[in-house]
């Protein structure tokens, strides 16, 4: 009895280590997002993924994130996750998902509830759906509504972004 | 020019993917009528609603953390509006395939529990919603007297906290119309969950089958 009651109490001494593990900042207010996207140099690619941890679909894709991000961050590549979950369900909803599910990317937790204000600051006839990603890179952008069947389908997303703007893309290279 | 094309292709792709007829309701289109099964096994059609001022009709379902955000909401949006004549017309869009906890004994189950003064209608074959192009849950359609579009949208501006909600805007297109005027702001966006409409699975809910007698 002695012995589980000292490891439930040593599991819950490491949970903080666990926890810090997925460091993530929460907005509450859209404009910080577009601070951070303000940051990025005009050469650098954002790829932006709206997500929820209750949103199926969103699930589904994020593993697709986590490998685009293994296999091309960089200084002029780099990945956010925006979730969209609700900041007062942070302990029973968001953090045990990060707990079980580790991202590798940035992640954000935007809670700008006033959404009918900053959803077409993202993209004018974007209706709400989740997922939807978004790609910036300088003055150009593109989107994806509805979710990734596969992850060659989000690189061949990221390519054909390349293609359009006439720079090198950085994807498939080395194949 | 490349761009158009592109995005023109993509948008054409995603019509094709989430629905057969590229037909969706916008402000000032007549609703065409429809009849889908109530929680109570009855058959509802919107033409049954003939007397009333208007209806607010929302798609919603179980399992999305909106959509129960604003259950109550619903409710008491009803409760406040159909003795003016604008009655909830609840709609589950949910392919109870892709989510169990939508089936037809569940939604049956929480109109019971939570005793939703409104009727409460299953779209598991994913018929209607597509009509009216509805792609999230909750999405209100506030329709007028003549059952034309007047509003499309959010309840409100805060679907985690009622309490921090500054604007109710099914609330004020209903007031507006009630003035003779056209609702401001018509058309509002709203993050919700996505509807899914599932490739190669059957659209029959089983549990709806031999609706139980009352």
């Amino acid at each position: 009895m002695r012995i589980v009651y000292t490891f439930s109490l040593l599991l819950v001494l490491l949970a903080p280590c666990a926890l810090s593990a997925q460091v993530f900042k929460i907005y509450d207010n859209f404009s910080e997002l577009e601070e951070r996207i303000a940051q990025a140099k005009s050469n650098t690619l954002l790829v932006i993924n709206f997500w929820a941890t209750f949103c199926k679909p969103c699930i589904n894709e994020l593993s697709y994130f986590n490998e685009l991000h293994q296999r091309y961050a960089s200084a002029d590549f780099e990945v956010l996750l925006v979730s969209l979950d609700f900041k007062s369900q942070l302990e029973k909803k968001f953090l045990p998902f990060l707990r079980s599910t580790p991202l590798q990317p940035e992640v954000i937790l935007l809670s700008d509830q006033n959404s009918d204000e900053w959803i077409p600051r993202v993209k004018p006839d974007w209706n709400g759906a989740i997922p939807v990603t978004l790609l910036i890179r300088g003055a150009e952008r593109d989107y994806h509504e509805g979710e990734f069947e596969n992850f060659k389908e989000l690189e061949d997303f990221i390519q054909k972004f390349f293609e359009r703007i006439g720079e090198p893309s950085p994807v498939y290279q080395g194949n | 020019m490349k761009i158009h094309t592109l995005s023109l292709a993509l948008s054409g792709l995603l019509l094709c993917a989430f629905n057969d007829s590229p037909s969706k309701y916008t402000i000032g289109d007549k609703a065409e009528d429809f009849t889908l099964r109530n929680v109570d096994g009855r058959m509802i059609s919107l033409s049954d609603y003939g007397h009333a001022e208007g209806v607010i009709v929302v798609f919603t379902c179980l399992h999305c953390p909106y959509a129960e955000l604003y259950e109550h909401r619903i409710i008491e949006l009803h409760k406040k509006y159909a003795p003016k004549g604008y009655p909830v017309l609840a709609i589950n869009p949910t392919n109870p395939f892709l989510f169990p906890e939508d089936n037809f004994e569940k939604m049956r189950a929480r109109a019971k529990a939570r005793r939703y003064p409104f009727n409460y209608l299953q779209d598991s074959a994913q018929v209607v919603f597509p009509r009216f192009g509805a792609v999230r849950t909750p999405h209100v359609y506030l329709l007028d007297k003549a059952r034309i579009v007047r509003y499309i949208g959010a309840i409100d501006d805060n679907a985690e906290s009622p309490q921090a909600v500054k604007r109710r805007y099914v609330e004020e297109a209903i007031a507006a119309l009630m003035r003779g005027e056209r609702p401001n702001p018509e058309i509002t966006q709203a993050i919700g969950c996505p509807i899914r409409v599932p490739k190669n699975v059957p659209l029959v809910d089983s549990t709806a089958a031999s609706p139980r007698r009352r």
